[in-house]
């Protein structure tokens, strides 16, 4: 192999096909990660197409509510239906507003603005399984205090954290559980947790379909302790005045959804595994879009994945390596990257991506800096040890010789060190493959969509439509990497057959 | 030929090399002795230009080595390091044609210096194109030797050639490198701590010891005029092994 060839596919390694598709005028319609979210998200979808040309992207499943927020905000989307008392808790941190008058005068200074209500309230309530209710004598949340010490509990994230959540209902109705039963998990996770008597408590929207599909008792909120959440549009008001049509075409659904028929839909997703798009049409009185079909679709999640990974890969190979060999040559910048690029390790996934929220909107960019962050240290650490492993003798022969600096290290430092650097440039990709699964929620697309609404609907296959191509991309990496190997790596330094 | 005149260095404020001088005439073998800590390795690195000293001129054929850059100076003078010191990611072939083909030579004149060097070294044509991994220590010797003459220089500089061989191979080697000296006609420098390879390969030997110069000339001088008590006793330390009739 020619020396310049091997150059030319180090440098072409991080460089995949594949393309991020970016719609240029469109209205883009997020949705939390939830069942209802997603309905809603579809609904305004399919809304705004039936009334309108404007081509409508869907960035549904993309989290809770802060990535929501933070993308109507920097304009990533335009619409997305939320919650009176979220908004007011949550994002106004105002939770004297009950009005949706108030909540909208208090929006209107962020440069956004709300619907009227849709029609129903989905509020927090607590659950339990009904033999649990029976033995225990259980039916409202009062009740709860004669088994406080043993019940164990499991709550969303969101419920722990937010005042009119855990916090304020303890002190509400004077419970005292014991710390060490109660857990924090994700809240799809959770009714699995029941049902499987991993767990006694959970929180759950007062819409959810999973209390009847696991036959659940609602307990009665007898102090009215948990807020309103009426379900509304939240927009940009850019969006409104740009998009007055549209808009309209969304008003017209004020006071349309009841509390039966969400929570009759969300039992058609969760139970029935009906589409989300066909239950959208159905409740517009509309013919579904057609189905597209599955190949298609793995084909534009492997693209979009493709994509993460390559671009995140190219990036910590262009940047990585140079990192990492001025990490070897100066002491104390060495020590300030090494450090900097492990504590982005250790920053939860989930975490960095709200981080990168607020710079790079939703959608692509923001996945992509955080792939391209956690694929950094694999890459700069193998460099730094590669080279470092290296015997100095080599370099300082190679100047008597007479090679330049340059020289010295494109033909003899890195070309040693290449085993341990490929090893760390494998580990970024297979790493990054795993890690480009999260981008789905802040709606990057890829394999994790189908993993994300999987989790939201606590559907196993669902998840492994994404979860199974994603490891058998992991395979192929590996495999790829393998025969790369036999190219870049120079002949003398392989292992003898 | 290679001068290297009143060479002083110092490291941390303690000196290393002191008023050190060294002449190689034209065509001849020379050798550098002294035991470890004697401040040869430093003064193959001078000579070689990898560090700067303090005092004093180093000079190929009257052209001193600041006048210089490394990659000019190295040109002038042919490396072999200890042990060969081959690239192992390259094969032989490529070891002794880097330096040209980054100089842009062409193909077929490479080709014809290596062949060239190739008969001077005697060597098989399959074991250029070996590993160093795949070769034993006397090939990488040779391959090294070619690399360091590829570029014609004038001097060429060795580090302990034989230290690494086993005593057989080293006995055949010894002869070998000599006529391979003869038949390239360079002018060199070899740095050893072992007197039986200075003796063999060398017309004149200079002895180090403590940075310092302490005696120059053939190794018959050294042996019956010792300049001090020191070059007596490292000459005896390395006599060779006793003969029969002293054996009881």
């Amino acid at each position: 192999m020619k020396p310049w060839v091997r150059r030319a596919l180090w440098f072409a390694l991080g460089i995949s096909s594949g393309g991020g598709v970016l719609a240029a005028d469109s209205v883009v319609i997020g949705g939390k990660i939830f069942t209802e979210g997603y309905v809603l998200g579809e609904i305004a979808a399919q809304t705004i197409e039936a009334s309108s040309h404007v081509p409508v992207t869907r960035k549904l499943g993309m989290g809770s509510t802060g990535i929501l927020f933070e993308a109507l905000k920097s304009g990533a989307i335009d619409v997305y239906a939320d919650y009176t008392g979220t908004l007011a808790e949550a994002i106004l941190k105002r939770p004297e507003l009950r009005s949706l008058d108030e909540i909208r005068a208090a929006l209107a200074d962020m440069g956004l603005t709300i619907s009227e209500s849709l029609g129903f309230n989905d509020t927090y309530a607590l659950a339990v399984k009904e033999e649990f209710a029976e033995k225990h004598g259980l039916h409202t949340i009062g009740d709860l205090v004669a088994i406080q010490s043993s019940v164990r509990a499991a709550f969303s994230y969101e419920f722990m954290d937010r005042k009119d959540g855990y916090p304020g209902l303890v002190g509400s109705y004077h419970l005292g559980f014991n710390p060490q039963q109660v857990n924090r998990m994700e809240h799809s996770l959770s009714f699995q947790a029941l049902s499987q008597n991993a767990v006694d408590l959970i929180d759950v929207y007062s819409t959810d379909a999973k209390i009847k599909k696991f036959n659940l008792r609602l307990l009665k909120d007898d102090h009215n302790y948990f807020p309103v959440y009426q379900a509304v549009w939240v927009a940009r008001k850019a969006f409104v005045e740009e998009h007055p049509q549209e808009w309209q075409a969304l008003l017209r659904l004020e006071g349309k959804i009841s509390e039966e028929s969400m929570r009759d839909m969300n039992a058609q997703a969760d139970i029935q595994k009906v589409s989300f798009e066909k239950i959208a049409a159905q409740f517009l009185g509309a013919e579904a879009p057609a189905a597209r079909s599955s190949t298609h679709e793995i084909a534009r999640r492997t693209r979009e994945h493709l994509w993460l990974v390559g671009v995140s890969l190219l990036f910590s190979v262009l940047v990585g390596i140079p990192l990492g060999v001025t990490a070897v040559r100066f002491h104390a910048a060495g020590q300030a990257i090494l450090l900097s690029s492990a504590v982005v390790q250790t920053i939860p996934s989930l975490a960095l991506l709200c981080f990168l929220i607020p710079v790079f909107g939703v959608g692509t960019k923001p996945a992509l800096a955080a792939l391209c962050l956690y694929s950094l240290l694999p890459v700069v650490l193998n460099t730094f040890t590669g080279i470092r492993a290296v015997n100095p003798i080599h370099a300082e022969n190679a100047r008597a010789f007479g090679l330049t600096p340059r020289q010295v290290l494109f033909r003899v430092v890195l070309p040693l060190a290449s085993p341990t650097l490929l090893a760390g440039i494998k580990t970024a990709t297979i790493v990054s493959i795993g890690t480009a699964t999260l981008a789905a929620l802040v709606g990057a697309g890829g394999y994790g969509a189908p993993i994300v609404s999987g989790l939201a609907l606590n559907d196993v296959p669902t998840i492994l439509t994404g979860a199974i191509p994603a490891a058998l991309m992991a395979l192929v990496a590996h495999g790829l990497f393998e025969l790369l190997g036999l190219v870049l790596i120079p002949a003398g330094l392989r292992r003898r057959p | 030929m290679l001068q290297l005149q009143n060479i002083y260095k110092t490291f941390e404020g303690k000196p290393v090399l002191t008023d050190v001088n060294l002449t190689v005439p034209k065509g001849a073998t020379h050798a550098l002795i002294g035991s470890s800590g004697s401040g040869k390795t430093t003064l193959l690195r001078i000579t070689l230009g990898l560090i700067p000293f303090d005092k004093g001129y180093v000079k190929i054929n009257d052209q001193a080595l600041l006048s210089f850059t490394q990659v000019e100076w190295a040109d002038r003078i042919g490396y072999v390091p200890q042990d060969g010191g081959l690239f192992p990611h390259i094969s032989g072939r490529n070891n002794v044609a880097l330096i040209a083909k980054l100089r842009g030579w062409s193909k077929s004149k490479i080709d014809d210096r290596v062949e060239e060097l190739r008969k001077v070294v005697d060597l098989y044509p399959e074991i250029l194109d070996h590993f160093p991994r795949e070769m034993s220590g006397g090939q990488k010797q040779r391959v090294s030797i070619m690399r360091a003459a590829m570029m014609d220089p004038a001097v060429m500089l060795l580090d302990e050639p034989m230290a690494a061989l086993d005593p057989l191979v080293r006995s055949s080697l010894q002869q070998e490198l000599k006529s391979i000296f003869q038949r390239l006609g360079k002018t060199v420098l070899l740095v050893t701590h072992d007197l039986g390879e200075a003796v063999y390969l060398a017309e004149r030997i200079t002895m180090l010891h403590e940075g310092r110069v302490v005696q120059t000339g053939t190794y018959r001088e050294l042996l019956l005029q010792p300049a001090n008590a020191f070059v007596g006793q490292f000459i005896n330390a390395q006599r060779t092994l006793p003969d029969a009739s002293e054996i009881t």
